[in-house]
């Protein structure tokens, strides 16, 4: 009795709550892709052939899963840390020798028995682990370059070895890494610098080369004249400016294009470019040019995809069509739809309100880790919890992004909700550590 | 520790880039899914598959209530080329439909070319059953490809094409003119006949159904349980006048001749019969059947698509002689006893006109007159009639005249219900005017008082004749359809105006009388007599009318029975002979059928001893096999070109290929040499002619 009182003691139950209430969302979700009037729901469910019963049965695994994790000393995940990272980055390298091909990516492990495991997904939980431990150490002074530069390796190795795999999608959730970083004192220009990059981007594919010239000119001219005293007294401040007009000058003249013609797909620039509205000619990409050199044809993805997922979410309107009437998701006309783009289904079945609230779980997940990161004592574990927070943030963001058409299409699952055995066993572990070393706040732990 | 309190702000901005993160999803979502209505549209688009139920077309019965018609149900292969861009199974496609690519490809621009590409269009129309079954078990595997229902008309009696009309696709033109029509490019539509003049009543209303789809164009049930579907109402049906078994039997007599007839109930100036002649079975122009014959029918110059009976503007002959008998008993010019002294020719106008019969006393009253067709008596009477002193000079006369004849029906469309009705003429007086100066007089056109010169009636109108004289005076406008199924206020645009009795001139009923003894006497020992309907007194007028080139017209109208009219009919038929030898036993006959509902051995033996006689000009004949012989010139030509170029390398097949070529040149040249369409345009075949009446 008392055993089982300390046990269950300090665990966030509204945390296992909010977990509970996303499997459920995500096993109605895929039902609803799967639901066809015309045959017995009931018998197709105990057949266990369906995808519902069968991530009904990953739920109880990952059940199980959780109450061990529950049960186990949190000591454990900091003693293991490093072995499992490195045992993480062991599984990633071994794709490459018995990896299956999935969707053009070899990122997958066979398992046997129809199941596959994704290391790269896999390895999330340990990087999270092995980044908490190096910045939990006693003796780390995080405002140096050094050690700043050492953890940016330990979060970015694995997503190295992803694109490796052809998996970009997860190697974009490491730069999730960058949150905890920045909480432990990452400066913050680093941040600025990364979204400012990014935009610089996005107005690349947008506008054309020589308005965007001109307009990055007239920012330099402008800036100068604003700054004419300062520099009269510091030339250095000149110099800094001028620098960094020519940085974004070449970036926009002839990195951007650089990266989309010779080291991007085709397809990937095809969909990069699809999300800002544009059209790609994949005539200027060299590994089209190469292709056809070979003589294969041009694999020519369109926006089918995020199209059909935006009309399936788009005709949700307010109130959306209901449970089961939804007609996009009756006809299976949204390719993938139980996995990485189940948010569909939910967006026509029960439209703008039903989005909202869905996504209102989501932000609160998230703000509850943040407050659950901010009562540790041990910073291994706030760590650890930013680590959680920033991996499902990423998912949910770039996932959602790219129902809506905010991002290009990359294979990125719901957290939680999404049909896929290893995505929910990887966030159910997670999940659950973090639940685990929070039940343990009192203890402290280093 | 001062690092540590710097760190301890960040959380909130971390909770900052989360709440911007999700703030920027949601003005997303906003904008998808309750600012762009379009995305409903297009998942409609996508998923609401719209099914049309074509009713059943309403049926057009006969005065007996027997199906002139039926509906057959078949099958369409639709496409819709936008939706059929990706995934087709071409090459199954074309295996079950037995067509190669490129034909493929041809009907598909075809259907983007005719309706769009967002909009369906026949791919195969009329479906046989086993290709229903192949196609419908494959149709998944054919996105944008779907089978369409469609009842098609046919017709068990095989007869009655040219009232009837037919149904086809509704045209691109119509469509255009009519967006509110309620027609989808694709959809049936009355074309001609009947099937045109009663569309909204026979087409009744298409149901709409909606139902779900998935991604491969399958059916996934009904869409919101059906709450927007409407239900498909059958089109009403139509009873005409008809008699089936007459029109049968007239259609059987003029095979092999050029001609009309016309049968009208005169008591309510319903149309029993029209036949006209070359005519088709009209299964030949259901929409299966169409492209089979529609080049010869459209083509051949004997004219099989003409309706005749409305259209053909004929002389009537002495068929004309009782109106001009009741003109001059109405002006007085004579009377019953009025008689004149002829002696097989008539010279009031200082020419010759001939008439049959020479003996003293065939023309001693207007009886007689009449019964015996007296060529002199109706000229000279004719004559009297425009030179009428009363009106003070020929010219009133004429006018006076003229407008008796507007009173009889002649010189306008009468106004039946079907399209293409011409008015026959009744010329003006300017054309005289123009030919013999201010100046002429009766004499000119004296002829006219035997049915010929410029006048000329369409069938219908001799047989409208027929009905105002039976009748004594007054005449319904004929029409076909008695009545409508579900008959309702609304229908009174249709049926209204052939409810009003017309009785423009007033005529007495003893002149009237006088007339139809004359024309009763001509069935008894006039020029008829040979010609008798078991059982059945009857009246009756021949007529044999002369045409450049061709044998002499031959005309018959009538009505019987005597004392109680029940059928009026007019008959006439191209390069014939006598009215009394061809027309009046076809008139006889369907006559008879009509009255005694069955027809004697005797009268059995002689309709099919007309059936089997060929009247058809020789000229028909050898335009047809000028035409033939073009045509095998023009494929013979053809094919050498194909061979000249493979031999093209040898000089010597060369010449000879040119020397042949010369060889056939002149063969092509006077093919169309003196292709004078009399039969064509019938205008022409009498306007010229030197009149004279020739009478049995």
């Amino acid at each position: 009795m008392n055993q089982q009182e300390q046990l269950t003691k300090g665990i966030d139950w509204i945390f296992v709550l909010l977990y509970a209430i996303l499997v459920c969302t995500g096993i109605l979700c895929i039902f609803m892709v799967e639901y066809n009037p015309d045959i017995n729901w009931a018998a197709s469910f105990i057949s266990g052939k369906t995808e519902y019963s069968k991530q009904l049965i990953f739920a109880g695994v990952s059940a199980i899963l959780a109450i061990f994790i529950l049960l186990s000393d949190s000591k454990l995940y900091t003693a293991f840390a490093n072995l499992l990272y490195l045992f993480g980055i062991f599984l990633m390298f071994l794709t490459f020798a018995i990896g299956k091909n999935v969707n053009g990516s070899r990122s997958w492990i066979p398992l046997g028995g129809g199941f596959n495991l994704q290391p790269a997904q896999l390895c999330t939980i340990f990087t999270s682990l092995a980044l908490s431990k190096y910045l939990s150490m006693q003796d780390l002074d995080f405002t140096k370059v050094r050690s700043q530069i050492i953890a940016a390796a330990i979060a970015l190795f694995p997503a190295l070895i992803s694109i490796m795999q052809n998996e970009t999608g997860l190697a974009i959730v490491y730069f999730a890494f960058f949150i905890p970083m920045y909480r432990e004192g990452l400066p913050g220009w680093i941040l600025v610098v990364g979204f400012s990059f990014a935009f610089l981007v996005v107005a690349t594919l947008i506008m054309e080369p020589n308005t965007l010239a001109i307009i990055l000119t007239v920012i330099a001219a402008v800036s100068v004249y604003f700054l004419r005293k300062k520099i009269k007294r510091s030339k250095s401040l000149l110099a800094f400016i001028i620098g960094i007009w020519i940085l974004c000058v070449g970036i926009q003249r002839f990195a951007v294009p650089y990266i989309f013609n010779d080291v991007f797909q085709c397809y990937q620039s095809t969909r990069i470019y699809a999300m800002v509205g544009k059209t790609y000619d994949c005539s200027q990409n060299r590994h089209a040019i190469n292709r056809e050199e070979n003589n294969k044809s041009i694999s020519k993805p369109d926006d089918y995809n995020v199209r059909q997922s935006k009309i399936a979410i788009g005709s949700g309107g307010l109130l959306g069509r209901g449970f089961l009437k939804g007609t996009q998701t009756r006809g299976k006309y949204v390719p993938e739809q139980q996995t990485d783009f189940v948010f569909t289904s939910l967006g026509e079945a029960f439209g703008f309100a039903g989005c909202s609230i869905f996504l209102m779980i989501y932000l609160f997940i998230l703000y509850r880790i943040v407050r659950i990161a901010e009562r540790q004592r041990s910073s291994f574990s706030r760590v650890y919890a930013y680590c959680v927070a920033g991996i499902l943030l990423l998912h949910i963001t770039i996932n959602i992004c790219m129902t809506i058409g905010l991002f290009p299409v990359v294979g990125i699952p719901l957290p939680l909700v999404s049909y896929g055995g290893s995505s929910l066993i990887t966030f159910t572990i997670l999940i659950f550590i973090l639940i685990r070393l929070d039940a343990d706040r009192q203890m402290v732990l280093r | 520790m001062l690092v540590q309190n710097n760190n301890h702000i960040r959380n909130r901005i971390i909770l900052g880039i989360f709440t911007a993160v999700f703030a920027i999803i949601i003005i997303q979502l906003l904008n998808l899914q309750l600012f762009s209505p379009k995305y409903k549209i297009q998942a409609e688009n996508n998923a609401i598959l719209r099914k049309v139920q074509y009713p059943d077309r309403g049926i057009i019965y006969d005065h007996h209530g027997r199906a002139i018609l039926q509906n057959v149900v078949n099958y369409d292969l639709v496409v819709t080329p936008s939706e059929s861009r990706k995934g087709v199974d071409t090459a199954l496609l074309c295996r079950i439909l037995n067509i190669d690519t490129a034909e493929y490809n041809k009907r598909m621009l075809t259907a983007i070319f005719k309706n769009t590409r967002f909009k369906p269009s026949t791919f195969e129309p009329l479906l046989t059953q086993e290709l229903y079954a192949q196609l419908n078990e494959n149709l998944y595997k054919f996105p944008g490809f779907s089978l369409q229902e469609r009842p098609v008309r046919s017709y068990p009696y095989h007869c009655g094409a040219n009232f009837l009309g037919r149904v086809g696709e509704v045209s691109a033109d119509y469509l255009k003119k009519n967006p509110d029509g309620g027609y989808q490019a694709g959809d049936y539509i009355g074309l001609t006949g009947l099937e045109k003049q009663y569309e909204t009543i026979l087409m009744g209303q298409r149901g709409v159904t909606r139902s779900l789809r998935d991604n491969r164009g399958r059916p996934q049930g009904s869409y919101a349980n059906g709450e927007f579907d409407t239900v498909a109402v059958a089109g009403r049906n139509i009873y005409t006048s008809i008699d089936i078994k007459v029109q049968q039997l007239g259609e059987k007599m003029f095979q092999g001749k050029i001609g009309a007839a016309i049968a009208i109930n005169p008591k309510t100036g319903g149309i029993i019969a029209m036949v006209t002649a070359p005519t088709f079975d009209p299964n030949d122009l259901s929409p299966a059947e169409y492209r089979k014959h529609i080049e010869f029918l459209a083509t051949d110059t004997s004219g099989p698509m003409l309706n005749r009976a409305v259209t053909g503007r004929y002389p009537p002959g002495s068929t004309y002689k009782p109106v001009g008998a009741l003109i001059g008993l109405d002006e007085g010019l004579i009377t019953p006893a009025s008689g004149y002294p002829c002696l097989g020719a008539y010279y009031g106008c200082n020419t010759r006109i001939r008439c049959d019969e020479h003996w003293a006393g065939h023309a001693d009253n207007l009886k007689l007159a009449i019964a015996n067709s007296c060529n002199s008596f109706f000229c000279n009477l004719f004559k009297n009639t425009i030179d009428n002193p009363k009106y003070g000079s020929p010219r009133k006369g004429y006018a006076a005249w003229r407008n008796y004849m507007h009173g009889f029906g002649f010189g306008n469309p009468l106004g039946i219900d079907i399209a293409g009705e011409k008015g026959g003429n009744i010329p003006d007086t300017t054309i005289y005017n123009e030919a013999y100066g201010p100046r002429w007089v009766g004499c000119n056109m004296v002829t006219m008082g035997i049915g010929q010169d410029k006048m000329l009636l369409t069938p219908i109108q001799s047989a409208n004749e027929a009905c105002i004289i039976a009748n004594k005076g007054w005449y319904y406008t004929p029409h076909f359809v008695d009545s409508l199924e579900h008959q309702s206020d609304d229908d009174t645009v249709y049926l209204a105006k052939y409810h009003i009795k017309h009785e423009p001139l007033h005529i007495s009923d003893a002149d009237y009388r006088t007339v139809q003894q004359g024309m009763e006497d001509v069935t008894e020992v006039g020029t008829a007599q040979n010609v008798s309907i078991p059982g059945i007194k009857y009246a009756a007028k021949t007529g044999t009318a002369q045409v450049p080139h061709l044998k002499n017209l031959a005309v018959f109208i009538a009505y019987a029975p005597a004392d109680n009219p029940k059928i009026a009919i007019a008959v006439y038929v191209e390069n014939a002979g006598y009215g009394a030898t061809w027309a009046a036993p076809i008139g006889a006959r369907m006559m008879e059928q009509y009255l005694n509902d069955t027809l004697t051995d005797d009268s059995q033996a002689d309709v099919d001893r007309l059936s089997k006689v060929n009247l058809f000009p020789p000229q028909i004949y050898e335009w047809r096999r000028k035409k033939d012989s073009l045509k095998q010139v023009q494929l013979r030509e053809k094919a050498k070109e194909i061979d000249s170029i493979a031999m093209a390398k040898h000089d010597d097949s060369l010449r000879v290929a040119a020397t042949q070529k010369e060889k056939k040149l002149p063969h092509d040249t006077d093919s169309h040499n003196h292709l004078s369409p009399v039969i064509i345009n019938e205008d022409k075949k009498t306007s010229s002619s030197p009149a004279r009446e020739k009478r049995k």
